[in-house]
Parts: C-alpha cells; sequence; structure tokens
C-alpha cells in the first residue's frame, strides 16, 4: 500500500514529489542553479541545499558552489528534475576554472556591448 | 478559474510551452494548479542545441507567471464548449 501524495488528493501542481531530488533552477535573470530541493511553498520560493550555479558560455561550463540557498519565487522559471540516467550535458562541452568561465563571460560581454555599439552607430545609414 | 478548468481537461495531451525568455519545452501536460502553473512529463526543448543545460530534463515545474503561450494540438479545442463556458463566466461576473 503506498501513501497518497499531495497531488493524488489535490489536483495541484505540486512541488512536493521533486523534494530531496537534484533539481535545475533556471532563473528570470538568466541563470542555471542545480542543488537538492529541500523547501519549497505556494509561491514556489524555494530551498536549495548544496546549491551550485551552472555557468555556460559556448563550449565551455563551470559549477560554482554556492551552498544553502533560498530562491524568492518570483524569479524562478524553471524547476527541472534531472534525470540520473542521463547525462546532463551534451558531450562536447568542456569543464573549465571558476576563473576561466568569468574570463570567457566577460569576452562574451564585450562582443555583445561591441556589436550593440556598432548597430548603434550605423544606425544613422537608415538602411531598413 | 475558466482557463484552470480548461487545462484540467487537457492533462494528457501532448503541449508545447513557450516562455517569455523564449524557451520552448514540449512535453505531455502532467498537471495544472490555479495560479496556472505547469507540470510537464516527457520533455523535449524545442531548440535543444541552444539550451544544452535542459538535455537530461526530463520532467518540469513551469511556473505560470513565465508563460507565453501554451501551443495545443489542433483537436485540442472544442471551440463551442469553450465558447458556451466563457460567456457564462462573463455573464456571471
Amino acid at each position: 500500500m503506498s501513501w497518497a501524495s499531495l497531488e493524488d488528493i489535490f489536483l495541484s501542481t505540486s512541488l512536493a514529489s521533486y523534494l530531496d531530488k537534484k533539481l535545475l533552477v533556471l532563473l528570470r535573470d538568466g541563470r542555471k542553479l542545480l542543488g537538492i530541493l529541500r523547501s519549497f511553498d505556494q509561491f514556489a520560493n524555494a530551498v536549495l541545499e548544496g546549491a551550485c550555479e551552472r555557468v555556460i558560455v559556448g563550449d565551455l561550463y563551470c559549477d560554482i558552489p554556492l551552498g544553502l540557498y533560498v530562491i524568492r519565487g518570483e524569479n524562478v522559471v524553471l524547476i527541472g528534475e534531472l534525470d540520473l540516467e542521463r547525462e546532463e550535458l551534451p558531450p562536447h562541452m568542456t569543464r573549465v576554472s571558476a576563473a576561466d568561465i568569468r574570463r570567457a563571460q566577460k569576452a562574451e560581454r564585450d562582443a555583445t556591448d561591441l556589436k550593440g555599439s556598432m548597430r548603434k552607430r550605423m544606425e544613422f545609414l537608415d538602411l531598413d | 478559474m475558466l482557463f484552470f478548468s480548461y487545462f484540467k481537461d487537457l492533462v494528457g495531451r501532448e503541449v508545447t510551452v513557450e516562455l517569455k525568455n523564449d524557451l520552448a519545452i514540449r512535453g505531455t501536460l502532467h498537471s495544472v494548479d490555479q495560479y496556472l502553473n505547469i507540470k510537464l512529463e516527457n520533455t523535449r526543448v524545442v531548440d535543444q542545441d541552444k539550451y544544452p543545460h535542459m538535455l537530461s530534463v526530463r520532467n518540469c515545474f513551469i511556473r505560470g507567471s513565465v508563460v507565453r503561450y501554451v501551443q495545443l494540438p489542433p483537436d485540442g479545442v472544442d471551440i463551442d464548449l469553450l465558447h458556451d463556458a466563457t460567456r457564462r463566466e462573463a455573464r456571471g461576473g
């Protein structure tokens, strides 16, 4: 005999089935947090234990440890359950150090800013 | 409550949820709640190469506030039923 979960009793989209599981949390600012869900509430506020931020720049990635995190629900986009039998990332991706990923992030940001400023300078041409 | 009831009837159907951050996820609608939070099962991301971090995610919870569209199968809507329910709701409100 199995215990009825909260999902069976109320048709609610409860995060109860995700408790104590390793999850991927996507935030509105684009950050990706991984960790074990320990607590949640009706606003999708969440407590992640052993949280780390997975920073991805192109084919490089790095997991930066954060510890115990309380996330305010309004920032949550998606909470995904990681299938432990599958690879979390494609095989062509390389793990690098935190210093390297920060450098890569800055390079990407500078490239985007440069593209933006060049576009602004070309606006006077009124091409489109 | 109208859309909550409508989505409840769609549980078990295949849908594509497009989020405000442009991420689009296809999956089976597992459950929905009063905030129109959505739980999807058997998920696949539409542009997988652009979102490598989503590779091993097969089930997910999506906060209702971040949904832009929910794309449904063409036979997923009984348009007349929806019309009637909307008129009833408009009259009552």
